[in-house]
Formats: C-alpha cells, structure tokens, sequence
C-alpha cells in the first residue's frame, strides 16, 4: 500500500500575509481601486477573491467588486472523456466594460483553467484589461500564460498535488503539498 | 450524481436523482441566456440535427436556440419539405440522417414510439421531441423546473392537471416526473379524456374542475388537441370551456399562491381564460424561458461527457 506525504506549504498566516501583499501589490500597480473589479474562478478562487476584497477594504476603505467565474463551459476537454462535468455558478453583478479586472484563482498549473477563464470573461463584457492573480504557482505551463501577481511559487513534479484550502473561517486556511509515495518494492 | 445516458427519449424509465440532476444543471445555463453574448463553447464541432415529423413552432424554435447557445451546428429537417412526402420509411430516413454522422437527434414525431425506435438504431443520442401520445420529457423538464424555482420545491405540491390526459404525451411525463419527485397529482377531463385506471399511475382522477383545483398548488391547463381527437368526445368548444375551462373564479379554489402553467399553444377561451392566461398568478411565459435552459442542460449532459461512459 502506498502512502503519500502531505506537507504544509502555507498555514493560515502564511496564506493571510500573501493575499495581504497580493491586495498592496494589485493596488500599487494600479494605483488604487478606481475601475478595479475581482472575479474569482469557482470555486476556491471565488473565495480568495473575496479574501482579497477584504484586505483592499481594510487598506483603502473601498469595496471593490467581486464577481465568480464557472469555466465548465469553456474546458477545452469536453466531450472527450468522462460524464460531463457539474456547472458551477457564474455571477458578476457587474459591467466588465472598460474595467480593470483581476482574474483570481488559488493554484496555476497548465494555464487552460485561465485560458477557458479569458474566453469567458471576453464573452460577458470588454474589459480594459485583464490581470492574474494566483495563491500558488506551481510551474509546468502547457500555455503561454503568466500571473501578475503571486502568493507562493512552488516548484513542483507533475505527480504531486497542491491542495488548497479555503473554508468559511480565514483561520482554517492553508496550501499542502501532496507528494504520491512509493510501493516498498518499487524503489 | 452522474448523467451518463446516451439518449433521453422518456421520464418514466429515470431515476429521480437523475431528474434532480437535470434541474440542477438548468439553473446554471439561465443565466447564459442573459448575457450580453449568448453563446458559450461548450458543444463546438457537435453536429445536432432537428428532425421534425409533426408541426412544432415552439419546441423547434427552443431547441434551436439551446443548441445554438452552445456552439452546436444545427440542421433542421421537417416532414413536409423532406422525402418523408416521397414515402421513404422512418428507417431508412434516420439511416440516412447517421450516414452524415451528427452527434444528436432531436426528433418530434407523431407516432408513440418513434423516438425509442430511432435511439435504438442510431448510434448518437436522441432526444425524443415529442412523440405521439406516450412523452414529451423536455416540456415536463421545463414544467418541473419552473415549478420549483416558484414554490422552491417539488416534494409535497398538490399539482392538478386539466384537460385531455389520455391524448395527452404533456400530461404523461408530467405525471411521471412530477410523482417521482414526490408531488401529489390530480387529474381532471371529461370521462372520454381520462385513461382508463389513470389511478395505476399514481394519480388521483376527478371529473369535477372545481373539486381538482380545491386547495392545489400548482394549477395546469392542458391543449385541446383537436388534431388528434378523431371523434367527439365533448361537444363543443363553449361546453368544454365551461365545464372545464380555467378561469379566476375556478382558481378561488386552489391555494392562495397557486401558479398556472400551459405548455402552449393556448386555445385561449377553450382550456384557459385570456384574463387567466395573462394574469398574476401565470408562469406560461417564464415556462417558455425556461425551456431554453432545461434543453441546454439536457443536450450538455448527453454530449458534453466522453460516449465511452455512455450506458444505454
């Protein structure tokens, strides 16, 4: 029986010091809120999005919109393996129109999760322009697609897995490193 | 829960999870519907074919629509400009439909039937449209789906069926869909419109409309089809208007909330009252909306999986 090791990447503080920076960083590069709107990708990136949102207010006092983003519909993979995936809610209760919209999701792996994200959000609106925000970047790009702003950069093997977790409580957040284990016999 | 069918062609063989599920993948095409740009990938490079043996304005028109808004190419196919009129059989008809290889078929027929025979010869997925007097499961989708998200549930509902049940393939899924999800049906006609032991399916059946409509929830005029009553079997228009038309007076009876539903095209003053039809308590229009939505959902879940994991 094979065991895989799970390693803690970010605790709770780690996680709130990096959307922290992320929230400073998305305001000095665009240098404060005027235009700015968070969509968050379902599901995880939904909440981190609003995470975001919440240190922005607490820096600036603003309440920055937040819309979520279901990319199910936009996979490049349908129809080619499996039952076809559950949609997830997509809800922006706002104009895209000539904003400055940050695209927020908790792990860039592929990049097709943001590929199938860019064609969505071009779809509802004409945004000015588009930036990435990611909680974890963890490397093995299959698309020409780059994240603005970062968490945590974690160079990792194909066969490990970023677990992130983002619950009802900030206290509870926290990113594990799944690494598979090996069979005794295999090494 | 995982839709893995290759075909819908009824309710009565699902499971209620499955029904659920369907609802449940409705919700989340709404909303493309009231985008700015109403189209999303998701069925890109699929080929769906509309095959319509019977006169369809409506369902034709709401297929289309879904199938367009998910970047399927359609082709529409109509009994009277087809060579059905040149006498070719059913058969060879839909074996010359899968030699150019579409991915669905969307068919409306009026032989009860037609839709199970042709998923069983074709190797894409079928949607039976409509078929004779057995199904139309996707109007009885769209049925349940505005049901529930007026009354938030379907479980419990005491929902009355008026009309003529026994022509009837609207009320047949209806009440095999809505049983299944646990709402208490009635229905209610003329003894010459009610199937013999209607009761087997889990009904109850009245011949009186104000005794039906007593206390319900949801109230539910079905279409005088005159196209397929070859006898009489109520003597005229204004009689059957007045013993078993839906007006305001007879709704005083039914719940304080109660909805009315048709599923189109309305004899208005026959089964439903203009005043009826236009008035508060109807949702016949959001029905139409929905229907969009609940056929989206039921042409993603055919064709957006792999037809490896398909079981039939």
């Amino acid at each position: 029986m094979a065991e895989t090791y799970r390693r803690v990447l970010l605790n709770a503080d780690a996680v709130r010091r990096s959307l922290a920076r992320m929230a400073l960083e998305i305001l000095e590069r665009n240098r404060g809120t005027q235009g700015l709107a968070l969509v968050g990708i379902v599901r995880r990136g939904d909440r981190l999005a609003r995470r975001i949102a919440d240190h922005i207010r607490k820096a600036e006092g603003v309440e920055v919109p937040v819309g979520r983003l279901d990319i199910t519909l936009y996979r490049d993979d349908l129809g080619r393996k499996g039952a076809p995936p559950p949609l997830g809610p997509t809800d922006i209760p706002f104009s895209l129109d000539d904003r400055m919209v940050v695209l927020v999701d908790d792990v860039l792996y592929t990049g097709r999760t943001v590929r199938a994200a860019l064609d969505a959000l071009v779809d509802l609106g004409r945004p000015r322009a588009i930036q990435l925000a990611v909680l974890v970047d963890r490397g093995h790009r299959e698309l020409p697609i780059q994240p603005d702003y970062v968490g945590h950069a974690e160079p990792t093997r194909p066969e490990e897995e970023i677990e992130v977790r983002v619950g009802d409580d900030p206290s509870d957040d926290a990113v594990f490193l799944v690494e598979p284990g090996w069979d005794e016999g295999e090494v | 829960m995982e839709f893995q069918r290759k075909d819908l062609v009824a309710i009565e063989p699902l499971a209620p999870e499955e029904i659920v599920h369907i609802l449940d993948t409705a919700e989340g095409f709404l909303e493309v519907s009231r985008r700015e740009v109403k189209k999303v990938p998701a069925l890109r490079g699929k080929t769906v074919v509309n095959g319509f043996f019977e006169p369809s304005t409506r369902t034709r028109l709401s297929f289309e629509i879904a199938e367009k808004r998910l970047s399927a190419d359609t082709v529409n196919f109509s009994a009277s400009t087809s060579s059905v009129k040149k006498g070719e059989t059913l058969l060879d008809t839909v074996r010359n439909i899968e030699a150019m290889v579409p991915d669905a078929v969307v068919i409306r027929h009026g032989a009860a039937g037609a839709a199970e025979f042709v998923a069983r010869r074709l190797g894409c997925s079928v949607i039976n449209a409509g078929d004779g007097r057995h199904e139309h499961p996707t109007q009885a989708l769209l049925d349940l789906f505005t049901i529930r998200r007026r009354k938030g549930r379907i479980e419990g509902l005491t929902v009355t069926i008026v009309g003529d049940i026994a022509n009837s393939r609207v009320a047949r899924s209806n009440i095999h869909a809505l049983t299944k999800l646990g709402a208490r049906v009635r229905v209610c006609g003329p003894p010459t419109m009610l199937p013999p032991q209607v009761e087997r399916m889990g009904v109850e059946a009245y011949t009186r409309v104000a005794e039906a409509v007593a206390g319900a929830d949801v109230v539910m005029a079905l279409r005088i089809q005159k196209e397929r009553l070859g006898r009489a079997v109520f003597p005229s228009d204004r009689e059957y208007a007045r013993v078993f038309g839906l007006n305001s007076r007879v709704l005083e009876g039914a719940a304080a909330d109660a909805i009315v539903m048709h599923p189109g095209p309305m004899n208005r003053g026959v089964e439903i009252t203009s005043e009826l039809a236009d008035g508060p308590r109807s949702v016949i229009l959001e029905q139409v909306e929905h229907g969009v939505a609940v056929r989206m959902a039921v042409l993603y879940l055919l064709l957006g999986g792999g037809r490896s994991e398909w079981t039939s």
